[in-house]
């Protein structure tokens, strides 16, 4: 017992791996912001593009769900070896150094998939007299689906919009493999370094710091709503 | 105005849904600053008769001329046509996640592209009208179901249509909330309104209507004033229809 609580707990390694942790935790801060930017743009538009009526868009229908169907299904553990590997072919101003983009890259690539089919559930979930009642102003469909489907949809999936967002700052620690020195690096260099496990504790701990508050002020954000929006006494 | 001088002219309007043909071959000619009413049971066709009118549903065969202008025709524009023609639904479909006054200036905001300030002007001068300005910053899920139908009748009115269709506009509302949507109704009737109107409200239809068309089973049985049809009604359908609408003490 006491080894254990030395080795995962002891109070010196812990606040000695702090700032090397932190020092990488810093990489997972921007890994997360910037692929977090991309997918909730690409998704939306994924999305609208799966949403699209009629006989003309079938192509971009299919191409959509083609991506979604792809991307879902690899770990993303692959996707990053094989975007590493496509990196290294020079093309787009990708190489195999420029590790933070092929990561970045990557994690858009997989969390893009499943956010589509968040933002689609949403949009499906907008009742079709809104649009109807929306199109009958003569709103074309483009302003339609922007003003009264869209803000909807998007309301009502933003917890679990943020539940895709947690697992995407977590899978931030996934392209320490390629080599990136995130948190998860660092906190192994440190135990290898002084063969103790309280760097690994100490990211874990960065992590867990990092969705609580995202989840309290989704859940703030969800009651505002329902207070200023909806009846009263029901 | 049309060829036969009526503001509103279908003619042998026919509309399929899969196999089922809901509308068979519906004439109807209205003039302008008429009130049709279009009475029937429920699956009559009378909805989907209003939503081909406002091109909500494709016709399948058929003209209509509204003002002068083939609405059936492959080259329209149905989303200036839509602003020509105002529609109000049963279940007033007001966009819940915008205030009241939002919900009225969102079609002259964006789909006519009037400034905010002259839109909100006119949506509040509509509202005024109507007695609910001071519901203007109000989201709908906090008015009562009169209310919102009226703020859902004013913003099919802030486009300044030609033409409104109101599609059983009363059917989801408590009794002693009808009326003031009805008076509302009255008040555009009066202000010479051209308007198509599916309704149970019998004795609404006898006061404000020009015609009275009754429809049974996709296709008009019989059209007439309201003295006609409520009076003497040729067709035995219709007789029957106003039997069952009168025991279910409706008129």
């Amino acid at each position: 017992m006491g080894q254990f609580l030395h080795e995962f707990f002891s109070p010196l390694d812990f606040l000695r791996s702090v700032p090397q942790v932190w020092n990488g935790f810093q990489l997972n801060l921007e890994l997360m912001v910037v692929a977090e930017a991309f997918v909730l743009v690409l998704a939306l538009l994924l999305a609208i593009v799966r949403g699209l009526p009629g006989r003309v868009a079938v192509p971009f229908r299919a191409a959509a769900i083609f991506y979604t169907d792809i991307f879902r299904g690899t770990p993303l553990i692959l996707v990053i070896f094989l975007v590493q590997g496509f990196a290294t072919l020079n093309y787009l101003g990708l190489s195999s150094q420029t590790l933070f983009r092929n990561g970045v890259i990557a994690l858009t690539l997989v969390y893009t998939a499943y956010v589509t089919e968040v933002y689609r559930a949403g949009i499906e979930s907008v009742h079709p007299s809104q649009r109807m009642a929306a199109r009958s102003l003569g709103l074309s469909y483009m302003q339609a689906l922007r003003y009264v489907v869209l803000p909807q949809a998007i309301r009502r999936v933003v917890p679990p919009l943020l539940n895709d967002f947690i697992g995407l700052q977590k899978d931030t620690a996934l392209v320490t493999i390629i080599g990136v020195t995130e948190a998860v690096a660092q906190a192994n260099f440190y135990s290898s370094d002084w063969v103790n496990f309280a760097s690994l504790v100490v990211a874990s701990v960065f992590f867990i710091f990092l969705t609580i508050p995202l989840a309290r002020f989704t859940d703030y954000i969800i009651r505002e709503r329902e207070r200023r929006e909806r009846a009263q006494a029901v | 105005m049309s060829a036969n001088g009526q503001f509103v002219s279908l003619q042998g309007v026919t509309k399929r849904f899969d196999d089922l043909e809901v509308l068979h071959g519906i004439d109807l000619d209205i003039a302008e600053h008429n009130v049709v009413c279009l009475i029937g049971a429920s699956g009559s066709g009378k909805s989907t008769l209003l939503r081909c009118i406002n091109l909500l549903e494709h016709v399948d065969a058929g003209t209509i001329v509204v003002d002068g202008e083939t609405i059936t025709g492959t080259k329209i524009d149905v989303n200036r046509l839509r602003q020509k023609i105002g529609i109000v639904f049963q279940a007033y479909n007001l966009f819940p996640h915008m205030t009241v006054l939002q919900n009225v200036t969102l079609a002259p905001r964006k789909a006519l592209g009037i400034s905010r300030a002259n839109a909100e002007g006119h949506a509040r001068a509509l509202l005024r009208q109507i007695g609910l300005e001071d519901k203007a910053d109000e989201f709908p899920d906090r008015l009562s179901g009169g209310q919102q139908q009226r703020v859902a009748i004013v913003r099919a009115l802030a486009t300044s249509p030609k033409l409104m269709l109101l599609d059983e506009i009363t059917s989801a509302l408590d009794p002693q909330l009808i009326g003031e949507v009805l008076e509302l109704v009255r008040e555009l009737a009066g202000a010479g309104m051209t308007m198509i109107l599916a309704t149970h409200e019998m004795s609404f239809a006898r006061e404000v209507a020009n015609k009275i068309c009754f429809l049974d089973a996709g296709v008009i049985r019989e059209e007439g004033t309201p003295e006609e049809i409520f009076s003497s009604p040729r067709e035995e359908r219709t007789r029957e229809f106003l039997a069952r609408v009168l025991e279910g003490g409706r008129l």
